[in-house]
């Protein structure tokens, strides 16, 4: 873990820690993207982001705010997978009590109850959020486009050959208009359960989905500091960049 | 033997040359109706068939490797209009073969887009491989770097001669394992500069060493090791020995790309019983010229104005590393049509810190916006924003004036601006 930050110098209404879960071996199509987006928006908002890193074998660090988890290739999740399951209660203990968390693609898939892979191996997942993924010869891949009850017009861009099946414990993040989602049937993208977001879609996320970053910032803040007093981010560029996406093709 | 193949498909690619057609279709034509045309005709040359693949460098290298061997007085068949692809290299053929199907030429050096490779070595197995890298690109067509890796130990496995590998690149280092019977030659870079080459599993990664992924295999000694990059020179060592050189190339990637080119040369030289003039091969090596949009330099009012392609995390780091910004102006232009590929969450993987001290000018391209929402992110300073690329072109060739210029650009962003271009000043025509 590294806290990576010259930012504790800036006046802050507050420090929030933000740990990257396995960003050595959990991190393709620019998750990086995620974390830099909460670390300046928090600055933007008048925070103080601390960014952590976790990956197999740390310690885990303590008094964790928000956490953000990636995607990775198949080899990444047999590497992680053991280390994972070693952290499930924890983990499973801090998303139950609220802690925010993003978790996309891999993790995402990890998150559920398993993976059972193409292969054949079936990876055990943490069972936080009630889910089932099986790995496919059918590669989904494509721009996305999806529409949330709580975030509105959501944009991203999926590539996963697993496919997930949500139960009835978790709701949809929301409803594909463009591109496939969580599998090829059902039309919805992603889940939702207390405050964790999980999806499919890379782009990255946050940066084009403001919306879903401040939802995750507000609830950090709210939870340790009681009231979130927000910025004034400039969304100029997010919101162009979405009207263009928007034109794409699948 | 005389059948209507040849003079068949040459009259086809003659219409479609006339009608300012791509390459490809005679090449399908003659797949149609002479299936075995590739594989008869390439496997004439006394010295075979060398492949080049990998995800970065492909072009350039294969530019070197042929422009070494001609140095050895060898007669080199490539296929030089970029068509990367099978069918690409039986229309490149068709273009060179007689009117009764033969190749004037010593051996073929061919560019092979990763994919495509495979297909053709399943159908002309070649003598000579040379595997470059396995980097995040285009994904969307090969799913994952692991997968794209597997595709590159068929080319391997395939081989019945030499495969060269980039020792430092894991996933293709790793490919020595899965080879039994063809020799494998590595190329290798002096410790000093590795740190130079973050792959993929870097980017975001602890030191190496740390890994707990185990099996680092005991470093193999390399046929040619690249010791030094100067801003206009380079060391490479080979035989025992340090040879400082004068080069054109720019930017580390190319140079390392040398060392691969030299390794293969050297191989290809050698295998003829007489090994190549290293006096020569160092000298033609220095000659090389950036091919097409990779690193190339045009003028524009009196000014250089330099395109590097863009199209990866990897490559845009080492865009950025190679070519520092310092007292040039700087133009981005980013598209996702299907030859960039559609996603643009690789731009996430880039760190454009080293933007911020001069700022960008002109942001462009279909995805100019997600540029620029990624330069807010690294608290870089951008000028217009303009998705237009003849406009956004024009602006940053009138508000740059009498300044040293750069395009960081994807590949059809450089095509738009290549054409542009070439009603001002002077572009090199490679097809």
């Amino acid at each position: 873990m590294t806290p990576a930050d010259d930012t504790t110098l800036h006046a802050s209404k507050g420090t929030i820690r933000v740990l990257q879960l396995y960003p050595r071996d959990m991190n393709i199509y620019g998750d990086w993207g995620n974390a830099l987006v909460l670390r300046q928006r928090l600055l933007w908002h008048g925070y103080t982001p601390e960014l952590l890193e976790y990956n197999v074998g740390d310690d885990f660090p303590e008094d964790v705010d928000l956490i953000v988890g990636g995607g990775g290739q198949d080899s990444g999740q047999v590497v992680i997978q053991d280390d994972l399951q070693a952290r499930g209660e924890q983990l499973r203990g801090m998303a139950e009590d609220g802690t925010p968390m993003l978790v996309i693609c891999g993790l995402y898939q990890l998150f559920g109850k398993f993976f059972k892979t193409k292969s054949g191996p079936v990876i055990p997942g943490i069972g936080i959020l009630d889910v089932e993924t099986v790995g496919t010869d059918e590669r989904l891949i494509g721009n996305v486009t999806l529409t949330s009850p709580e975030f509105g017009e959501i944009m991203g861009y999926e590539n996963h050959s697993g496919q997930t099946s949500l139960g009835p414990g978790v709701e949809p993040l929301g409803t594909v208009s463009k591109g496939a989602g969580n599998n090829s049937k059902d039309n919805h993208e992603g889940a939702r359960h207390r405050n964790v977001v999980a999806s499919y879609l890379h782009g990255s996320l946050l940066p084009k989905n403001p919306a879903i970053a401040d939802f995750l910032i507000r609830t950090a803040v709210e939870r340790k500091y009681g009231t979130f007093v927000p910025g004034t981010p400039d969304d100029d560029f997010a919101r162009l960049a979405r009207e263009h996406a928007a034109r794409r093709p699948r | 033997m005389f059948s209507f193949t040849v003079p068949l498909g040459k009259l086809v690619r003659a219409v479609s040359r006339l009608r300012g057609g791509g390459s490809a279709l005679p090449g399908l034509v003659v797949e149609k109706i002479d299936p075995g045309f590739m594989q008869r005709t390439l496997s004439s040359l006394p010295h075979g068939v060398a492949v080049v693949s990998g995800t970065n460098g492909k072009t350039t290298t294969t530019k070197m490797v042929v422009e070494l061997l001609e140095s050895q007085g060898l007669k080199v068949f490539t296929n030089r209009t970029g068509s990367n692809f099978t069918r690409g290299v039986a229309a490149a053929l068709l273009g060179e073969v007689d009117w009764r199907g033969r190749l004037d030429a010593d051996v073929a050096v061919l560019e092979l887009d990763e994919a495509h490779a495979v297909h053709f070595v399943n159908k002309v197995p070649p003598r000579y491989c040379l595997l470059l890298n396995v980097l995040r690109d285009q994904l969307d067509r090969f799913g994952e770097i692991d997968t794209t890796a597997l595709l590159l130990q068929r080319i391997a496995e395939r081989t019945t001669g030499t495969v060269v590998l980039n020792r430092e690149d894991p996933r293709v280092a790793r490919i020595a394992g899965a080879v039994s019977d063809p020799e494998v030659l590595y190329f290798g870079l002096d410790e000093s500069l590795r740190s130079t080459f973050p792959n993929d599993d870097d980017m975001r990664a602890a030191a190496p060493e740390t890994s707990p992924r185990g099996e680092v295999p005991a470093s193999p000694a390399a046929d040619v090791v690249l010791r030094r990059v100067g801003t206009d020179d380079a060391d490479f060592e080979f035989d025992g020995t340090r040879v400082s050189t004068h080069m054109k190339l720019r930017g580390v990637y190319n140079i390392f790309n040398a060392a691969a080119a030299l390794v293969l040369a050297r191989s290809i030289t050698g295998a003829s019983g007489r090994p190549g003039d290293a006096a020569k091969l160092v000298k033609a090596l220095s000659e090389v010229a950036p091919a097409f949009g990779r690193g190339e330099s045009l003028t524009v009012d009196g000014q250089p104005l330099e395109l590097v392609l863009v199209k990866n995390p990897s490559g845009f780091r080492l865009g950025l590393k190679s070519f520092p910004a310092k007292g040039y102006a700087s133009m981005i232009a980013i598209n996702d049509n299907y030859a960039d590929g559609r996603d643009m969450s690789w731009l996430w993987d880039v760190e454009f810190e080293s933007l911020r001290e001069d700022g960008v000018e002109v942001l462009s391209g279909v995805r100019a916006y997600d540029m620029a929402l990624r330069l807010q992110y690294d608290e870089v300073r951008f000028g217009s924003v303009d998705t237009d690329i003849p406009a956004a072109l024009a602006e940053f060739i009138r508000g740059s004036a009498g300044k040293p210029k750069r395009v960081f650009c994807t590949y059809t962003a450089m095509l738009a601006i290549r054409r542009e271009l070439s009603k001002i000043t002077t572009v090199e025509v490679v097809s």
